[in-house]
């Protein structure tokens, strides 16, 4: 069962006087369960494939569809909407709340999308997983970067979303932390069923996941 | 959870929360400040009226009840007035500005203090008939005197004779006939204070005196201290007004700034929470909440300031004027600063809630 498809997709920037096809069209199918590799050289056009997936900007033209649902037809309030309940992002940056804990990071997101009552066994074996159990009552400026960028994987995955979006996870990482990261982001897509796509520039990364696909001047190669 | 972020973004930046709420509080201590001004000098003056111990007053025709008044009454009215039923004495008061707020009262010190059932002295005693001046302990400390010293008001030197505890009308008194001397106006008083043999004729003797004196206002001492409200001073209501309208605008433009300043710094969480699927009205429900937050912050401070005000007056210019404490003007200044704090937010939030979350996360 494919939970994201898109067919011909593009994406078109206006830069000054110039149109910039960012994406020129794309097809992708990503089955539930699977984890994704998005690679790509800086300006291949895969963060904005992976910002339009996630429904942080609107496509041009094109059909996406996440979870069932139509993206090309939703407006801002429906791409909201989007965010809040089929995906979870995971940035290069972490993009923690630095003012909350890592416990109030998770029930921020929990609180957006009208989630209430104690945290399910499944999301507290996650934490285990992510071996953050002991950093809940810490600010991020307190954590490593490779536990905040743990952290940010609990986030995205607190509200069980269709699908994972990791921008250039380990980006911020050294090896090791990267290592880390990339090997629970796998375990989790392994024990959990839970769809992962991620966007790198790194092939030792892409290795991690089930499928890599190229990018290249706006469009997918090996989809 | 909304609320934890709104506390933990207001403790993220202490010093900036702390002088917002400061700069809200002072309009709230202008405010409060203001109005109890207000109702302190009209309940002092009601106090120092009640001190005089007369049933009645009569003042001279056309003059206000609660102004201070002049000289420009003819004091041979006193004679009719001792000529009345049940009235057991009438003692004249002249009453001279000397600038400002303050004043200098002439009376004829035997009779007046007979009235009021006599002055009690913190040191001295009555003045002579030329040259000394009496002053109430709240003038005393003010002006930084005591018995023998030099006080100079009306382009002369008095050397300070007694000094009484406040509540007896005055604050500056001398002779009336020397008052009426040095301001040139000899045989004129400004109001007579009549005493009755029996308080429950009070109504009567007025009724039988506005007959034959039907321009001079007369009224029953009881009646005057009602007449000292705030209401009664038009002048101070538009005043008042002012200074609530200047709040209003004082509270906009330090909510308008801290929270514009606030939304800048915090482009990229606000792009974070979008991205967590936040909309607008989420974005603004949690700027709302710590404006809201701010603004009863600062009108607390504003109210305790509003105390300082009173230590600082009551320290330093206790004669001059009094500030009461009124409470029924703590909700109304809480909420003029809460409107005005909404006002002030509401540009920035609603920026805040329309950014590009796409734009705010790239946002460094």
């Amino acid at each position: 069962m494919a939970i994201i498809e898109i067919q011909n997709l593009r994406k078109t920037f206006r830069s000054g006087d110039v149109d910039v096809h960012a994406v020129a069209g794309v097809d992708l199918r990503v089955e539930k369960g699977e984890f994704l590799a998005v690679v790509g050289k800086s300006g291949s056009g895969k963060s904005t494939l992976f910002h339009v997936l996630g429904g942080l900007t609107p496509p041009t033209s094109g059909t996406v569809k996440i979870d069932g649902k139509d993206l090309t037809a939703m407006n801002e309030a429906g791409r909201t909407r989007l965010r809040r309940e089929s995906v979870g992002f995971v940035f290069q940056k972490y993009n923690l709340l630095p003012t909350l804990t890592v416990r109030d990071n998770l029930e921020i997101a929990r609180d957006i999308s009208g989630v209430k009552g104690p945290w399910g066994e499944q999301f507290l074996d996650v934490i285990r997983i992510l071996g953050i159990e002991g950093k809940m009552d810490r600010k991020p400026r307190q954590l490593s970067g490779g536990e905040q960028q743990r952290v940010a994987i609990a986030r995205a995955i607190v509200n069980q979303p269709a699908i994972l979006l990791a921008d250039e996870p380990t980006g911020n990482l050294d090896t090791e932390n990267s290592n880390l990261v990339l090997g629970l982001l796998k375990h989790l897509n392994k024990k959990f069923g839970q769809t992962v796509l991620m966007i790198t520039h790194d092939p030792e990364a892409a290795a991690f996941a089930d499928r890599t696909v190229q990018m290249r001047d706006g469009l997918l190669h090996g989809a | 959870m909304v609320y934890k972020l709104v506390y933990e973004n207001l403790k993220h930046r202490p010093a900036r929360t702390l002088l917002s709420a400061l700069a809200i509080g002072l309009g709230v201590t202008m405010m409060l400040t203001l109005v109890g001004l207000g109702e302190g000098m009209m309940d002092d003056q009601a106090n120092r009226a009640r001190g005089v111990g007369a049933d009645l007053v009569v003042r001279a025709p056309g003059s206000s009840v609660v102004g201070m008044g002049s000289l420009s009454m003819n004091q041979n009215i006193l004679n009719y007035l001792r000529s009345q039923p049940h009235v057991v004495m009438a003692t004249p008061v002249g009453i001279h500005s000397t600038g400002g707020v303050s004043s200098i009262m002439g009376v004829n010190f035997d009779e007046f203090s007979a009235m009021g059932g006599g002055f009690k002295f913190r040191e001295g005693g009555k003045f002579a008939d030329q040259g000394e001046v009496i002053i109430d302990d709240l003038y005393a400390r003010e002006k930084k005197l005591r018995v023998g010293s030099t006080l100079n008001t009306m382009n002369r030197d008095w050397r300070v004779a007694g000094v009484f505890a406040s509540g007896k009308l005055g604050r500056v008194m001398i002779p009336l006939t020397l008052l009426q001397e040095l301001a040139s106006a000899n045989g004129k008083i400004t109001m007579v204070y009549v005493k009755l043999d029996d308080s429950s004729q009070t109504s009567a003797v007025i009724a039988g005196l506005k007959k034959d004196l039907p321009e001079y206002p007369i009224y029953a001492m009881d009646e005057l201290i009602k007449q000292f409200s705030v209401s009664n001073l038009p002048e101070l209501n538009a005043f008042i007004g002012v200074v609530v309208a200047l709040s209003v605008l004082f509270g906009f433009l330090v909510v308008f700034l801290a929270m514009y300043t606030a939304v800048l710094e915090r482009t990229r969480e606000i792009g974070i929470l979008k991205a967590l699927g936040a909309g607008p009205g989420y974005v603004l429900g949690i700027l709302l909440r710590e404006t809201v937050l701010l603004a009863v912050i600062g009108s607390a401070a504003g109210i305790l300031m509003s105390y300082g005000t009173r230590w600082l007056i009551s320290t330093f210019i206790p004669a001059s004027f009094v500030q009461a404490i009124v409470y029924s003007w703590w909700p109304i200044s809480a909420a003029i600063t809460l409107c005005s704090a909404v006002l002030g937010v509401l540009y920035p939030a609603l920026k805040a809630a329309k950014q590009d979350a796409l734009d705010s996360l790239s946002y460094d």
